[in-house]
C-alpha cells in the first residue's frame, strides 16, 4: 500500500491575530500515488492549503507533515523539491525570456545538467503540446499557452506531487481536456500525487477522493460519486454538481428510477439502457 | 449600436520576421440590440476582434463599423473618446485594474474622464454600484479591501458608470467558483435587457453562450468557421470537433442518447427537466409498441 505523503494534523491558519481564521482545525491526509481535488467557494481556504503545502505560509495551530518531513523554515528548501505547483495567473509565474528558458529555470535552480535538461525541456513541451514554441518569447503567447509553459516547467523537476491551483481556469474546454489527460498520465506512470484545486467539475469526477472546504474547514471528504449525491448541500455552500447527475435527478422526480449515481454521459446511458430492456 | 466588420484582417509586427496574422479577412455584423457570443480556440482571435470594438486596434484591411464611427487603416477616426465611451469593455480580470484610494473614486474614473459632470458621476456610481448588487456602504472603503467577487463587480460598476451602448465582456467570470459564475452572467443578463445593451461576450464556455447568447460566432485562426442561432451552431458536432471545440454537454447527451435508443430527440434549448420527460417518453413510447 502507498504511503501517506501530505498529511495535515488539525492545522489552523490566519493572516493576523486581528483576523478570522482561514483554515480551522483542518486534517487529512494525501498518499504518494493519489489524485485528490480539492474544491470549495471562492476564500473557502483551498488555496491557503497549497500554500501551506510548499511552506510559502505557516501555520499557527497544528502540523504539515511531506513525506514525513515536518514543514519548517529550516525544512522548506528541501520540501520545496517534491512539491511543484502551478498557480491561476500565468502572467505572475513566467521568468524566462524564452518558453525554453522559462522550463530550464526551475531545474537551473536545482544544479541540473545540461544533457538532462535539454532532454526535459523537449519532453515535457511535448506532454504540454507546445514543441512548436521553444524558442518564442512570452508576451507573443496567450495565457493558456503561458499556462501550459508553466505546466511543462514544473514537470521538468519531476517532483513527488504537482498541485495545480485553478491552473487551467484560463484554457479553452480542449487545452484543459489535454492538460488533465497529460498531468493524469504522468500522475499514474510515475507514481506521482496531484492535487488539483478546481470549480471544473469534468476535473473532480476524474480525482480518486475529494475534499470539500467551506469557509475553512473539511466540510466533506471522499470518492466523487460519494460527493455529487448531496446535490442540494453542495449547491448550499455555493458548487455546482455535473450536468449528467442533474439529469439523473430530474428523471427520478418524473418516476425513472436510477439505482446509482451516475458520473458521466455512458452510466447513465447504461442505467437508462438497463431499464430499457426490463421494461 | 450596430457592429459591422467588413473583410477585416489585423496583423501584428507587420513587415517584421515576427509578423502574424490574427484576424483574417472577417466579416459578420451583429445587429443593435443582440447578445452575442465570441467562441473560438485559445489563439484564435476573440481578444483582436473585441480590441477593435472600442479603437484600441486599427484594421490593417478592411473596415470596422461601430455605430456612426468608421475605422480603416487609411483614417484615423478623429472621435475616438466619442466611441470609447459608448463601448464598455470589461476585460479579463477586470479587478486588476483597480486603482484607487476609494471604490467610489475607482468607479467615478471612467466617466470623469469622459468629462461628465460631478453630480452626474455621482448619480451614475449609485445606480452602477446597484446594478451590481453592492451595498452603497461600500463606497468610502478602499477596493483593496474586498473579497475577489466583490473586486470583480466594483471593476464591472466602473464600466456601467460610463453608460455604455456596447458592453464587450472578455472571459467575465474566469476564476469565480461556480455560485460567483452564476451571479455574474445572470447580472449581465439582466442589464443586457433591462438596458437595451449590446452585448459582446468572449467565452470558451459553451453553456454560457447556449444559456445566453442569441447569436454565436465561432473564430478559427482569426477567421470566421461558423455562424448562427446556438441552436443551430452547437448541434454541428463535428464540424466543431474539427477546431478544438466541444458541443455544450446537453448536445452532447441528447446525441449519444439517441444513437444508442436509435431515437431522435431534437435539441431546442430544453431545460434538463424538459430532457427528462422526453427521455422517459421515448422509454415508455418503445415498450407500447
Amino acid at each position: 500500500m502507498a504511503g501517506n505523503l501530505i498529511e495535515f494534523k488539525d492545522v489552523s491558519f490566519r493572516y493576523s491575530e486581528q483576523d478570522p481564521w482561514v483554515l480551522k482545525n483542518v486534517t487529512f491526509t494525501i498518499k504518494e500515488d493519489e489524485w485528490v481535488a480539492i474544491i470549495g467557494h471562492n476564500g473557502s481556504g483551498k488555496s491557503t492549503i497549497a500554500k501551506l503545502i510548499n511552506g510559502l505560509l505557516f501555520p499557527q495551530e497544528g502540523e504539515i507533515l511531506i513525506g514525513g518531513k515536518k514543514v519548517t523554515e529550516d525544512s522548506i528548501w528541501d520540501i520545496r523539491k517534491d512539491v511543484g505547483m502551478v498557480f491561476q495567473n500565468p502572467d505572475n509565474q513566467f521568468v524566462g525570456a524564452t518558453v525554453q528558458d522559462d522550463v530550464a529555470f526551475g531545474m537551473e535552480n536545482r544544479g541540473i545538467t545540461r544533457e538532462v535538461m535539454v532532454e526535459r525541456i523537449q519532453s515535457t513541451l511535448e506532454a504540454v503540446g507546445m514543441s512548436d514554441y521553444q524558442f518564442t518569447e512570452p508576451h507573443r503567447l496567450s495565457g493558456g499557452q503561458k499556462q501550459r509553459v508553466a505546466i511543462a516547467g514544473v514537470l521538468a523537476i519531476s517532483p513527488r506531487v504537482l498541485i495545480l491551483d485553478e491552473a487551467t481556469a484560463m484554457l479553452d474546454p480542449n487545452g484543459r481536456k489535454e492538460i488533465m489527460q497529460t498531468v493524469s498520465q504522468l500522475q499514474s506512470k510515475q507514481g506521482l500525487a496531484l492535487i488539483t484545486i478546481t470549480h471544473d467539475l469534468q476535473e473532480v469526477v476524474q480525482a480518486n477522493r475529494v475534499i470539500v472546504m467551506n469557509k475553512g474547514e473539511v466540510w466533506k471528504e471522499s470518492v466523487p460519486r460519494e460527493i455529487f449525491t448531496e446535490k442540494e448541500e453542495l449547491r448550499k455552500i455555493g458548487l455546482d454538481v455535473p450536468f449528467v447527475t442533474t439529469l439523473a435527478d430530474a428523471l427520478k422526480d418524473i418516476g425513472v428510477s436510477i439505482s446509482k449515481e451516475p458520473l458521466n454521459h455512458e452510466e447513465l446511458l447504461e442505467e437508462l439502457w438497463t431499464l430499457h430492456l426490463r421494461t | 449600436m450596430d457592429i459591422t466588420f467588413e473583410n477585416v484582417s489585423y496583423t501584428y509586427q507587420r513587415n517584421t520576421p515576427f509578423e502574424h496574422k490574427a484576424l483574417e479577412d472577417l466579416s459578420f455584423h451583429i445587429k443593435s440590440g443582440s447578445f452575442v457570443a465570441i467562441v473560438g480556440h485559445t489563439g484564435s482571435g476573440k481578444s483582436t476582434l473585441i480590441s477593435h470594438l472600442n479603437g484600441l486596434s486599427i484594421p490593417t484591411d478592411g473596415k470596422v463599423k461601430v455605430g456612426k464611427y468608421l475605422l480603416t487603416h487609411d483614417e484615423k477616426p478623429g472621435d475616438l473618446k466619442e466611441l470609447r465611451s459608448k463601448v464598455g469593455v470589461v476585460f479579463q480580470y477586470p479587478e486588476h485594474q483597480l486603482f484607487e484610494e476609494t471604490i467610489e473614486k475607482d468607479i467615478g474614473f471612467g466617466p470623469e474622464n469622459f468629462g461628465v459632470s460631478e453630480s452626474e458621476i455621482k448619480e451614475r456610481t449609485h445606480e452602477a454600484l446597484s446594478a451590481v448588487g453592492l451595498s452603497e456602504t461600500l463606497l468610502d472603503r478602499s477596493p483593496f479591501d474586498l473579497s475577489g467577487g466583490q473586486m470583480r463587480r466594483v471593476a464591472i460598476a466602473g464600466v456601467l458608470a460610463i453608460k455604455p451602448d456596447i458592453l464587450v465582456l472578455d472571459e467575465p467570470t474566469a476564476g469565480l467558483d461556480p455560485r460567483g459564475q452564476k451571479e455574474i452572467m445572470d447580472m449581465f443578463y439582466r442589464l443586457h435587457q433591462e438596458q437595451s445593451l449590446t452585448t459582446v461576450l468572449v467565452t470558451h464556455s459553451m453553456e454560457d453562450a447556449l444559456k445566453y447568447a442569441d447569436h454565436v460566432i465561432i473564430l478559427n485562426k482569426g477567421k470566421k468557421y461558423l455562424e448562427g442561432t446556438p441552436e443551430d451552431v452547437f448541434v454541428q458536432k463535428d464540424a466543431l470537433k474539427q477546431v478544438q471545440l466541444d458541443v455544450p454537454e446537453i448536445v452532447q447527451f441528447i446525441a449519444s442518447f439517441n444513437h444508442k435508443f436509435n431515437t431522435s430527440i431534437p435539441f431546442s434549448n430544453q431545460s434538463t427537466e424538459q430532457l427528462a420527460k422526453q427521455i422517459k417518453q421515448a422509454l415508455i413510447g418503445d415498450e407500447l409498441e
